[in-house]
């Protein structure tokens, strides 16, 4: 019996020579993927063993990680939920982070190279330092009363946005989108609630999640005006020039009548430019592309950003900010390359395939404002080590683009500043300040109410104050009117947020 | 067997009690090696787990200590000649098995009151009691059990017992019987056990007689195929048998690894008694015939072969859409585990074990492998290599057939099981619900292995006593020798000289008056008629002898 005793022992060997060598490719050949895969939940212990940075709003955080009982260590909080949720965005256990909290991800964790000075002290400590703290450049005020606004809009608007810049800086106030949602429930440590949360949340056909301020482009309507503005004034026109106006125009090519809004707009033959854009003259401006032709309209229009896909919204010097949908003008030519002068009067008054986002209504406004440069927009003011006292940097605004001459600017300043004053916009005013608007409607789809749009600026002492474009989506009647108020009430709150300044 | 096995003993003292002292010292020291490892992972699991290490971190390692010199003292009383391995090996894992148990437990609660938890808490604690049970069950066992052949005498009730035991969770009601989808269970309140454990013991004690005894008839050969002897077809009736046994096990129990356990052990234990290849082919094509009959019965009707089904497929691809949140979960986490843990480990108490479903139960291995990595891992695989290595050691030196396949079969068996768990927790083949010898928690597994860990002290300690020591609990064995063959056990010289000497002194031609013959030799003849175990035929028992004893010396040098 002792020769198949010895050959079980052969056996038994090569038995466990199987499970050694399996053991090795699992772990060994196959570690690195098991280790970091999306099913080990080991990923988020780690990360949640360190407290996760602050992210500040006007001095108070907009989030931050309390500490619990359970297994992972830290939950994160969204103290204003719906307010901030698009642009702070949120950090769920599983999956990618959104907004802010995706943009300064590393920092916040503690992980980025720049807080390996404070991660090595860990290794004597035996503490594990929290990560590090972001200030926004967004107002905490101006954010809570933009939401607010949007959210209890006279027209009952469901859908709509604010954005919010600082004309001079490129800082982003506010950035709003409506409906907006709840992001601390979909961070809890509950994955199954949190999964659940947002397959909810993605499956609302109101699209809760979805951040229109950067994301979407709508009809801009009567607010591309100001491209046309711009690109007149480009040109040798003046605000005093006087251009063809009446109650219709039927471009060549084409049967159908563009009218103004009401028959008291501009009936005349012809007004004057600042005339035109007060009233918001359709006629007007629709004879005024078919005359300057679509390549003025496009340059000025592209001059303004439109057409500018990679734009990011983040922190300036950093490549991975919020990516802003690109707007567009949409083509004006024929087929065989001419003027496609039915297409040019619909784009002029901003209808036809021009589109825009919300923050690039609010970046025209803001290059209005100061004297035709663009500043790069950004969100992240100033990065705080875990001491909140150790800066990594502050944020050096940069132009972005010169758009157009300061005097061209200029004119455009007073024409808008008209338009407050005595047009459409007059809902935008605030005492004391100096406030140029243009308000839009939009017509788009068929059997859909009419998009109310405003954008603005307020300026003392000749020095721009705060930007802002707001969107009121299928606001039917009012809407444009609707939406300056808006506008007017959220730069008073900036305003009221810098004391005054 | 009276004057041929006493005479020796007056030149055997000396050396032997030597060799037993040496023994039991080698034994000794293995232990408290074995100790100092188990008091380095608690203290390194202090460190990670409390950040500090507190003054009484050592006293688990102190307590089980303390546990297992006591069996060292009971092997020094009743089988001074066993085997010095065994229990230091065994006694490493066990003690692995409750600090690491004491470590989830300390994982589980905050971290404030960790420092404060005391010894007897949780799943340690009761582990660390179950071992004290399990231990001392086995230095019982070893004490009044002084010769592994008295079971033999026991076969036919143990094997009843044995049958029952293995088939009762699959006839008893779910709620009796099921954890985690197996039925593998006899759950009474609060109180569970596994019956399989000890029915594995029983029925290899009850296989060892049978085989001992029908030896003969199955290993007859009736027709070669490819150079390979098969048996003859109505033989065939004992290992169909068992295997009809273990796919019902398969099927109601819904248990892979528990049917492959028990057929394995027959598998081998009949080929280690026959020594012929034809067995394991067959053994092995029946296997996974019938495995893949399952499987795809389970794809065709389901019913009672779906959960085979299910536990295949689940091993093809854990990952595959969402079978890695539902049914894969246990597999994936444990993989997980696995891969974390990678080559070196993130060192005892700084991983998170707790991630792995059934950590302290089945998956006990994935645990441990995430905080000691595939080193450690490999330490304790050896370990349990070792075990069965020296477990079928000790078959090939002990002298009785009914010793051999029992120790042979039980060794095997021990290493099949950590097979089946460790295979299965690590993907190799599909995951069964088996506990992982020494390590998980349970009372019922420590408690069967560890009295398979006597059963085995017991033989090798029979094989390692010189014949007659009068230290060694071994007597010559009542069954074994043919009448010639008597005197081999006065060692030293060679087997076949000796087995002359007797023999030419009967005259040829009278073989009617064998009393008168040889004085020297007083009646051998009653013995070898009373040999119920060897069976009829002396001589391919005497071959299997001769090939033993030349062993014998090359082991005890």
């Amino acid at each position: 019996m002792n020769a198949p005793l010895r050959r079980v022992g052969v056996v038994a060997m090569v038995l466990f020579g199987l499970l050694f060598a399996n053991l090795n490719f699992v772990q060994w050949h196959k570690a690195n993927d098991y280790r970091t895969s999306q099913y080990n939940g080991r990923v988020q212990v780690a990360e949640y063993d360190r407290q996760r940075g602050v992210i500040e709003v006007s001095g108070k955080p907009g989030a931050q990680s309390n500490s619990t009982d359970d297994n992972l260590k830290f939950l994160r909080v969204y103290p204003y939920k719906a307010e901030f949720a698009h642009v702070i965005g949120y950090k769920p256990v599983n999956g990618e982070a959104t907004g802010i909290e995706y943009i300064e991800n590393e920092f916040l964790a503690g992980t980025s190279d720049q807080l390996f000075a404070d991660r090595l002290r860990d290794l004597w400590s035996n503490e594990k330092t929290p990560g590090g703290n972001v200030v926004t450049t967004l107002s905490l005020r101006a954010q809570q009363t933009a939401y607010k606004e949007l959210l209890n809009n006279a027209n009952n608007a469901k859908v709509g946005s604010v954005v919010a810049l600082d004309p001079t800086t490129g800082a982003v106030l506010a950035m709003v989108s409506t409906p907006s949602y709840d992001p601390n429930v979909l961070v809890g440590h509950d994955t199954t609630a949190a999964n659940r949360a947002y397959d909810r949340l993605a499956a609302d056909p109101s699209q809760p999640l979805l951040n229109r301020a950067v994301k979407e482009t709508y009809a801009p309507g009567s607010i591309f005006k100001v491209i046309d503005s711009a690109a007149a004034l480009e040109r040798g026109y003046t605000m005093n020039t006087s251009i063809p106006a009446g109650s219709s125009y039927t471009a060549p090519g084409t049967t159908h009548a563009i009218k103004n809004a009401a028959p008291s707009i501009c009936p005349e033959a012809q007004v004057t430019l600042i005339e035109a854009l007060t009233e918001s003259c359709n006629t007007g401006f629709a004879q005024l592309g078919v005359a300057l032709g679509p390549q003025a309209i496009t340059d000025t229009a592209e001059a303004f950003g439109f057409g500018d896909d990679s734009l990011r919204v983040g922190q300036l010097g950093k490549d991975n900010g919020i990516l802003v949908a690109p707007s567009q003008v949409g083509r004006l030519t024929t087929d065989s390359g001419g003027p496609d002068q039915p297409i040019i009067a619909q784009t002029a008054i901003g209808q036809a395939d021009a589109r825009v986002t919300p923050m690039q209504a609010a970046l025209m406004a803001a290059t209005v404002a100061n004297g035709g440069v663009q500043m790069q927009p950004y969100l992240i003011q100033q990065l705080l080590g875990p001491d909140r006292t150790t800066s990594y940097g502050i944020a050096a605004p940069h132009k972005l683009r010169d758009v157009c001459s300061s005097s061209v600017a200029q004119s455009l300043q007073a024409m808008m500043v008209s338009v407050v004053e005595n047009g459409t916009g007059k809902k935008a005013q605030i005492d004391g300040y100096v406030v140029g608007g243009k308000t839009g409607t939009a017509q788009n789809a068929e059997n859909a109410k009419d998009h109310g749009w405003f954008i603005g600026f307020a300026m003392k002492d000749g020095k721009p104050l705060v930007a802002v474009a707001v969107l009121l989506a299928n606001a039917g009647s009012g809407g444009s009117g609707e939406a300056a108020r808006i506008g007017g009430q959220v730069m008073k709150a900036v305003i009221a947020d810098r004391g005054g300044k | 067997m009276t004057a041929a096995a006493v005479s020796p003993p007056v030149a055997a003292p000396p050396a032997a009690g030597k060799r037993a002292r040496r023994a039991r010292r080698t034994e000794l020291i293995l232990l408290v090696l074995g100790m100092i490892v188990v008091v380095g992972y608690l203290a390194a699991a202090e460190a990670n787990l409390l950040g500090t290490i507190t003054p009484d971190f050592w006293v688990p390692a102190g307590i089980l200590g303390v546990i297992y010199g006591g069996m060292h003292l009971v092997i020094r009383l009743r089988a001074p000649y066993a085997d010095p391995v065994i229990l230091p090996v065994v006694a490493t894992l066990n003690s692995l098995g409750v600090v690491f148990l004491r470590r989830l437990d300390l994982g589980g609660v905050k971290t404030g009151e960790r420092a404060d938890y005391s010894i007897l808490a949780g799943e340690g604690g009761r582990q660390l009691l179950w071992t004290a049970i399990a231990v001392t069950m086995a230095a019982v066992l070893l004490w009044f059990l002084t010769d592994h052949r008295t079971i033999s005498r026991y076969a036919w009730t143990l094997g009843f017992v044995g049958i029952i035991l293995m088939m009762l969770p699959a006839i008893l009601p779910r709620r009796f019987s099921e954890v985690n989808g197996a039925k593998l269970w006899i759950k009474v309140g609060s109180f569970s056990i596994q019956p399989g454990e000890f029915a594995k013991l029983m029925l290899a004690s009850f296989f060892a007689y049978y085989l001992v005894r029908k030896r003969e008839v199955l290993a007859l050969a009736s027709k070669r195929v490819l150079g390979i002897d098969f048996p003859r077809g109505r033989d065939l009736g004992p290992i169909l048998a068992v295997w009809v046994l273990s796919l019902v096990v398969l099927v109601f129990e819904k248990d892979l690894g528990t049917a492959l356990l028990y057929f394995g052990l027959f598998i081998v234990m009949l080929y280690i008694a026959t020594e012929r290849v034809s067995w394991l082919l067959i053994g092995l094509i029946l296997f996974f015939g019938g495995a893949f009959l399952a499987y795809f019965l389970g794809k065709l009707i389901g019913g009672p072969f779906a959960n085979f089904y299910d536990r295949a497929n689940i091993w093809l691809d854990p990952f595959s859409g969402d079978r890695a949140y539902n049914e894969g979960y246990q597999l994936v986490q444990s993989l997980l585990g696995l891969g974390t843990g990678g080559l070196f480990g993130t060192g005892p108490g700084a991983g998170s074990p707790g991630q792995v479903p059934e950590v302290h139960n089945d998956f006990v291995f994935a645990g441990m492998g995430e905080e000691i990595g595939l080193i450690g891992l490999t330490a304790l695989l050896c370990l349990y290599l070792l075990i069965v290595v020296r477990g079928l050691k000790a078959a090939l030196g002990v002298r009785d057939s009914f010793g051999k396949l029992l120790a042979g079969g039980l060794a095997f068996t021990l290493g099949l099981q950590v097979f089946v768990i460790v295979g299965g927790v690590s993907r190799l083949i599909p995951l069964t619900g088996q506990t992982t010898p020494f390590l998980s928690a349970g009372g019922s597994s420590l408690m069967a292995n560890w009295l398979l860990v006597a059963i085995l002290l017991r033989v090798s300690d029979a094989a390692r006593a010189p014949l007659g020591a009068p230290g060694g609990m071994i007597r010559p064995p009542a069954s074994t020798p043919p009448p010639g063959r008597a005197p081999v056990g006065t060692a030293a010289a060679p087997a076949g000289t000796r087995r002359n000497a007797p023999t030419p002194q009967p005259t040829p031609g009278t073989p009617s008056a064998p009393p008168a013959v040889s004085p020297g030799v007083p009646a051998p003849l009653p013995g070898t008629a009373e040999q119920p175990i060897i069976g009829g035929d002396v001589d391919p028992n005497a071959e299997t002898e001769m090939i033993d004893s030349p062993s014998r010396p090359k082991e005890n040098p």
